[in-house]
C-alpha cells in the first residue's frame, strides 16, 4: 500500500464502506479491465500463455470495434490467497470488470470478490460446473463446463469412428486424479451410457496421480486391458509421461484419444516426444479457423509473438481475448462503466464474429456460455491441425494410427 | 492378472527404486554426517537437470558424460555452500535449519523461473524410448543404465568412506563430533567436503533424470520429500541404505499401484515411513545410535 | 507486563477494531489474510515454541478441521458453531495419534517433523479419494447473499469475518499468555530446555507434550472451519499441501518461537513484505515472473541469518516491551 491510497482511503472515513463502491463516471471513454493470470507457480506455463490473449486485446478491438481498454495485469501465482487480494486490489485500484482467472479454485474465490464488490467477473477458464451454480449476478463464464466438454467430446468421438469408418468396441479410460479429471470421470460415466450411437465401453479405468512422476504401472496395467483405444483425459506433463512410456512398454492402440483435456494439443507435448507425439487426438476448446475474427487475432499474435505459433496458444489466446472481448462490448453498449450497467449489458451479449469454435456468443440465466463447441484436433505434423467438425476442417483424421498393433 | 504384467512392473519397480536410491544417496551422505536438514535438496537436482539439458542442447553432451562436468561443478558448489552459508546453522535449531533451506530453495525455483522459464525441458536421445524384450518381459534401456550409474556412484562412495583416509575421517566425524575435533580433525573442511560430495551425488542423479523425465522449476519439492523418505527408511549415512530404501518405496509403489489402486500408489510410500519411524527409526541399514 | 507495552497494545486494539471503517475492502481483506496466518501461527506456535516438538504438516489440522465443518454444513445443514466442536474433536484425536506414536516411541526433532510431514501428505491423498467430500473435484459451498450477517450459519460481508478472525486472534494471544504463566508454561519450558532433565526432575514429560500437541491442533482445526467458511470451497491439493503448512510456520519463525507476539509480528511482516514486493516491482516495471519470490526468499534468508531468534525479541527489547 502506498501513501496515496491511504490517504484516499482515510479521507473515505464517514462514507461507509459496506456499500459496493461504485466508480461512476457519467460517459467514461475508457474501461479498465483487470486481467487475473497464474503467471508463476506452478500454472506459470499456461498463466503466461493467456496473458498474450489478454496483450493483443486493446489493438484488436480498438480496431474491430473502436473501444478503449486499458488492461491492469496482476499475478495470482497459482495462489488462492494472492488471486482473492489481487482482485480486491485491482477493483481499488478501479478496474470496472475482472477477467481470468484460468483455474478454477481461483475463480471461485475471486468470484466471491466480484460478486460482493458488484464488479462483473468474465471467467476466461476454469471449468467446474458449481461455479455458475451459485446464483451469483455478477459472474459470467464463457468456457465449458466440464459436462459440456464431457458431451461435446463424446459426439465427437462418435464422429470420428463415423469419418474414418472404424467401429472400436473397446476402450481403456485413464484419467488424471484432480480436479478436472475427476469432474470429467464423473461426466463420462453419466453421459456414456446414453450415447447409444458410441460403438465401445469402457473395460478398465485408471485413475492416476498427476504429480507422479512414473506411469509404468499405471501403462502396464492399461495395456493389459487390451482395449481397443486409450481414452484419456490428462495434463502437460504427465501426458509427456504417459506417451513416452506406452512407446517403451510397446503398446501400439489404435489411437490415443482425448475426450476434453490439455495435454497432447500443447507445444511442449510435441516439442518433448517429437515424431511419437503424432496421430495423438485431443477434443478441446478451440479457436475456429475461418472466421475472420480468428484471423485478424492470429495476425495480432505473430506480430506480437514473431517466434511463437499460435496454433500452441490458440484455445487459451483466444479465450481469454473474448472474455475482454465481452467486457469492451458491453461497454460499448452499455456507453458507462458503472458496474450494474456492464453487468446488464454483459447479460443482453449476442456476438456472432467471434474467434472461439461455437454458436453465438450468448448468456444463459446463470451466467453462462451454451454452445461453445470442442474441436476435434490430431497432432499432424507436429502440430495440432483441426480435423473436425468437417465445416471448420484444416485436415482428414487419421485413425487408427500407423503404428497401430493389435494387441 | 496376468503373471507377466505383475513381473513387469515389479521390475519397473525396482529399476525405478534404484533411481530413486541414486537421488536420496546424496541426501544420505549429507544428512548422515552433517545432520543438516537439507530441504533444497530437490531443488538442487532440478538445478542439475538444466545443467545437463543446457549442455546437451549447446553442446550436444550425452547426459552420462555431463555428470561429470556437472558433478565437479556441484562438489565446487555444495563446499562453498556449506562452508559459507550452512556451517553456522548447525547449532541452530532444527525450525531454523529447515527454514534457511526452504529460503534457499524458494529462491532457486524461481531463479530457475526467472532464467528458463515455465516450459518444461527435455534431452532427446535415442536410446530414451527403448526397452529391450526378453519374451513379455520389458527391460527400460534408460531406466536400467540409470541403475546402472547408481550402483557405480554408491561402490564408489563405498570405496571412498572405507579405504581413503578423508573418508575415514569424515565418518569420524559423523561417529562422534566432539572426538573428532579433540583428535584434530578439521571439522568445518570435512563437513564442507561431505556436503560437496552430497552434492556431487545429487548432480549426477539430476543427469540421470532428465533421461527419464521433463524439467520445470517446480519439480523440486516433492523430490526432496521422497529422498527423506528414502533416507530416513533406508537408515542415515547408510549408501546401501539409501538404495535398499529407494528399491523399497518404488517396488511398494509399483505393487501398491497394480494391486490397489495406481492414484493412491505415494500413500504407501508415507505409510512405509511410518511404520518405519515408529518400529525401526534408524532405518533399515541405520546403526541404533 | 510494561505500562509502556501496555499503552501500544491498547492503541493497536483500538486501531484493529476500528480497521473496516477505516482502510478500503482490499485492505481489509489483506488484514484478514495477516490475522488468519496470525493465529493459525500462533497455534502451531504452541506446539513448538512451547513445547519445542517442529511440526511441519499443520496443515493437516486446518484441512481436517475446514472439511469436517464443510461436509456436514454440505450434507446436512449443520452450520459451522456446532460443526466446529466436532472439527475440534476430530483433530485432537488426530492430533493425539500422532503425539502418541511419535512420544512413545521416542520420535523427535527432524524425525518428528518428518512424521508430521507424512501423515500430512497421507491424508492429502486419502481426501484425493473421498468421494463423500468431493474428492479431488473439490467441496463447494452454497454461498449466499453476503449483505446481511447470518451468524448462525457464519455468513455475512467481509467485515463480519475481520471481526470473526480478529476475535479469534485476541483470543488466541490471551490463551497463550495464560498458558505460558501457568504450571503447563513452566513445564513447557523445561522440556524445552533439557527433556532428560526434566524429566529426571519428575516431570511427566510425555503428558505435558502431549497437552501441547491436542491445544495446537484443536486451535488449528477452528482456524480450519474460519477458512473453509471463508473460502467457501475446498480442494485437497491446496488446503493439506506442504507450501501451506510452510506458509503457516513462516509468521512465527520470523517473528519469534516461542514468543507471544512473534507469530501475529511475523504474519504482518512478511504479508506486507510480500505485497510490498509486488508493488514495487509491478513499479519498477520488472513484471518478469517469479522475481518477486526471489527477493521474498532473500529477505528470509538475511532474516534467518542474522535475527535467528526472529524480529520481535530485538524489537521488544529496544522498545522495552515485554514478552
Amino acid at each position: 500500500m502506498n501513501r496515496r491510497d491511504f490517504n484516499k482511503a482515510a479521507a473515505a472515513v464517514g462514507v461507509a464502506s459496506a456499500f459496493s463502491p461504485l466508480n461512476v463516471r457519467a460517459q467514461a471513454q475508457k474501461l479498465k479491465v483487470g486481467v487475473l493470470l497464474p503467471r508463476s507457480g506452478f500454472q506459470g506455463l499456461i498463466g503466461q500463455s493467456c496473458q498474450k490473449g489478454a496483450d493483443l486485446a486493446p489493438g484488436v478491438i480498438r480496431q474491430m470495434l473502436g473501444v478503449d481498454i486499458e488492461l491492469m495485469n496482476a499475478d495470482t501465482e497459482t495462489n488462492v490467497d494472492t488471486a482473492r487480494t489481487r482482485a480486491e486490489r485491482l477493483i481499488q485500484e478501479g478496474a470496472n470488470v475482472l477477467c481470468g482467472p484460468f483455474d478454477s479454485g481461483a475463480a471461485a474465490a475471486i468470484a466471491q470478490v466480484a460478486e460482493q464488490r458488484g464488479v462483473p467477473f468474465i471467467i476466461n477458464i476454469a471449468a467446474a460446473p458449481q461455479i455458475t451454480e451459485q446464483g451469483y449476478k455478477f459472474v459470467f463464464r464463457n468456457f465449458p463446463t466440464a459436462i459440456d466438454l464431457t458431451v461435446n467430446g463424446l459426439a465427437l468421438i462418435g464422429d470420428l469412428f463415423r469419418v474414418t469408418n472404424t467401429v472400436p468396441r473397446t476402450a481403456v479410460f485413464m484419467h488424471v486424479n484432480d480436479t478436472f479429471g475427476q469432474a470429467m470421470n464423473k461426466g463420462i460415466s453419466a453421459t456414456l451410457p446414453r450415447l447409444t450411437n458410441l460403438p465401445f465401453r469402457i473395460v478398465d479405468t485408471i485413475a492416476y496421480d498427476p504429480a507422479a512422476k512414473d506411469l509404468t504401472v499405471e501403462v502396464s496395467k492399461a495395456k493389459a486391458a487390451n482395449a481397443d483405444f486409450l481414452l484419456l483425459v490428462c495434463r502437460l506433463n504427465d501426458a509427456i509421461i504417459l506417451r513416452r512410456e506406452m512407446v517403451k512398454q510397446r503398446w501400439h492402440p489404435m489411437g490415443v484419444v482425448s475426450p476434453g483435456s490439455p495435454g497432447m494439443y500443447e507445444e511442449q507435448f510435441s516439442k518433448a516426444l517429437g515424431p511419437i507425439a503424432n496421430y495423438c487426438i485431443s477434443n478441446a476448446p478451440w479457436f475456429n479457423p475461418k472466421t475472420n475474427m480468428t484471423k485478424v487475432v492470429k495476425s495480432a499474435f505473430a506480430k506480437a509473438n514473431p517466434k511463437e505459433n499460435f496454433v500452441f496458444h490458440g484455445t487459451n489466446v483466444v479465450y481469454t481475448y473474448e472474455s475482454i472481448l465481452i467486457a469492451a462490448d458491453a461497454f460499448k453498449r452499455a456507453k458507462s462503466t458503472d458496474p450494474k450497467a456492464l453487468a446488464e449489458a454483459i447479460r443482453q451479449t449476442n456476438i456472432t464474429d467471434r474467434t472461439v469454435l461455437g454458436g453465438p456468443l450468448k448468456f444463459n440465466a446463470k451466467g453462462q456460455v451454451e454452445g461453445n463447441l470442442s474441436a476435434c484436433t490430431q497432432n499432424l505434423n507436429g502440430e495440432p491441425r483441426v480435423v473436425l467438425p468437417e465445416s471448420a476442417a484444416e485436415a482428414k483424421p487419421v485413425f487408427p494410427a500407423p503404428d497401430y498393433k493389435k494387441a | 492378472m496376468p503373471l507377466d504384467l505383475v513381473v513387469n512392473v515389479t521390475i519397473a519397480g525396482v529399476l525405478t527404486g534404484m533411481v530413486y536410491g541414486l537421488m536420496a544417496l546424496g541426501l544420505s551422505v549429507i544428512f548422515g554426517v552433517v545432520r543438516v536438514v537439507n530441504f533444497a535438496h530437490g531443488e538442487m537436482m532440478t538445478i542439475a537437470m538444466y545443467a545437463a539439458v543446457a549442455l546437451f542442447t549447446l553442446w550436444g553432451v550425452d547426459p552420462f558424460l555431463a555428470a561429470i562436468p556437472v558433478g565437479a561443478a556441484f562438489f565446487a558448489l555444495g563446499y562453498l555452500m556449506q562452508a559459507g552459508l550452512i556451517n553456522p546453522f548447525i547449532t541452530r535449531p532444527e525450525h531454523s535449519q529447515f527454514m534457511l533451506m526452504v529460503a534457499v530453495a524458494l529462491i532457486m525455483v524461481n531463479g530457475m523461473l526467472m532464467a528458463f522459464g515455465p516450459d518444461a525441458r527435455n534431452v532427446q536421445i535415442g536410446y530414451q524410448l527403448e526397452s529391450w524384450e526378453l519374451g513379455k518381459i520389458l527391460f527400460d534401456k534408460p531406466r536400467v543404465y540409470a541403475a546402472a550409474m547408481a550402483l557405480a556412484t554408491s561402490g564408489l562412495l563405498f570405496l571412498f568412506f572405507k579405504a581413503t583416509l578423508v573418508g575415514k575421517a569424515i565418518r569420524a566425524c559423523a561417529d562422534n563430533y566432539l572426538g573428532a575435533r579433540v583428535v584434530g580433525l578439521n571439522v568445518k573442511h570435512l563437513y564442507a567436503l561431505t556436503f560437496g560430495l552430497g552434492s556431487a551425488c545429487v548432480a549426477i542423479a539430476g543427469c540421470m533424470m532428465i533421461l527419464l523425465v521433463d524439467v520445470t522449476p517446480n519439480l523440486g519439492p516433492s523430490y526432496t520429500l521422497l529422498a527423506f523418505i528414502i533416507v530416513i527408511v533406508g537408515g542415515l549415512g547408510s549408501m546401501t541404505g539409501a538404495l535398499l530404501g529407494g528399491v523399497l518405496i518404488g517396488l511398494s509403489e509399483a505393487l501398491a499401484g497394480l494391486f490397489i489402486q495406481p492414484s493412491a500408489k505415494s500413500m504407501f510410500g508415507f505409510g512405509l515411513l511410518i511404520l518405519v519411524l515408529l518400529f525401526r527409526p534408524q532405518g533399515l541399514m541405520g546403526k541404533k545410535s | 507486563m510494561t505500562p509502556r507495552s501496555r499503552i501500544l497494545l491498547a492503541l493497536l486494539g483500538a486501531f484493529l477494531l476500528a480497521l473496516p471503517w477505516v482502510v478500503n475492502p482490499y485492505l481489509l481483506s489483506v488484514a484478514t489474510l495477516i490475522l488468519y496466518l496470525a493465529y493459525t501461527g500462533q497455534a502451531w506456535n504452541v506446539m513448538m515454541g512451547f513445547a519445542g516438538q517442529l511440526s511441519l504438516g499443520h496443515s493437516l489440522y486446518v484441512g481436517v478441521g475446514a472439511y469436517v465443518s464443510a461436509a456436514i454444513f454440505f450434507h446436512y445443514g449443520i452450520g459451522p458453531w456446532a460443526g466446529m466442536w466436532l472439527s475440534i474433536a476430530l483433530c485432537v484425536a488426530i492430533g493425539a495419534a500422532i503425539g502418541f506414536l511419535a512420544f512413545r516411541f521416542g520420535i523427535s526433532g527432524v524425525y518428528f517433523a518428518l512424521l508430521t510431514i507424512a501423515f500430512s501428505e497421507f491424508f492429502r491423498i486419502g481426501f484425493d479419494h473421498l468421494q463423500w467430500t468431493g474428492g479431488s473435484g473439490g467441496l463447494f459451498l452454497k454461498v449466499a447473499q453476503r449483505d446481511q450477517i447470518d451468524l448462525g450459519n457464519f455468513r455475512g460481508p467481509p467485515a463480519m469475518y475481520y471481526y470473526a478472525i480478529l476475535s479469534l486472534t485476541v483470543s488466541a494471544l490471551i490463551f497463550c499468555s495464560f498458558l505460558l504463566k501457568s504450571k503447563a508454561g513452566y513445564y513447557w519450558l523445561a522440556i524445552r530446555e533439557n527433556e532428560e532433565a526434566a524429566q529426571a526432575l519428575g516431570i511427566n514429560t510425555f503428558r505435558w507434550k502431549m497437552l501441547a500437541v491436542v491445544i495446537s491442533s484443536a486451535m488449528t482445526a477452528v482456524a480450519g472451519v474460519f477458512f473453509a467458511f471463508y473460502y467457501n470451497n475446498l480442494f485437497p491439493e491446496q488446503i493439506f499441501h506442504i507450501s501451506r503448512s510452510i506458509e503457516i510456520i513462516l509468521g512465527p519463525i520470523i517473528g519469534g518461537v516461542g514468543t507471544l507476539f512473534g507469530p501475529i509480528l511475523g504474519a504482518a511482516v512478511l504479508t506486507i513484505l510480500a505485497d510490498g514486493i509486488t508493488e514495487i516491482l509491478g513499479a519498477l516495471g520488472w513484471e518478469i515472473p517469479g522475481i518477486k519470490q526471489v527477493f521474498y526468499g532473500i529477505v528470509m534468508l538475511l532474516v534467518i541469518m542474522f535475527l535467528p531468534h526472529g524480529i520481535w525479541p530485538p524489537l521488544a527489547r529496544k522498545f522495552g516491551l515485554g514478552k
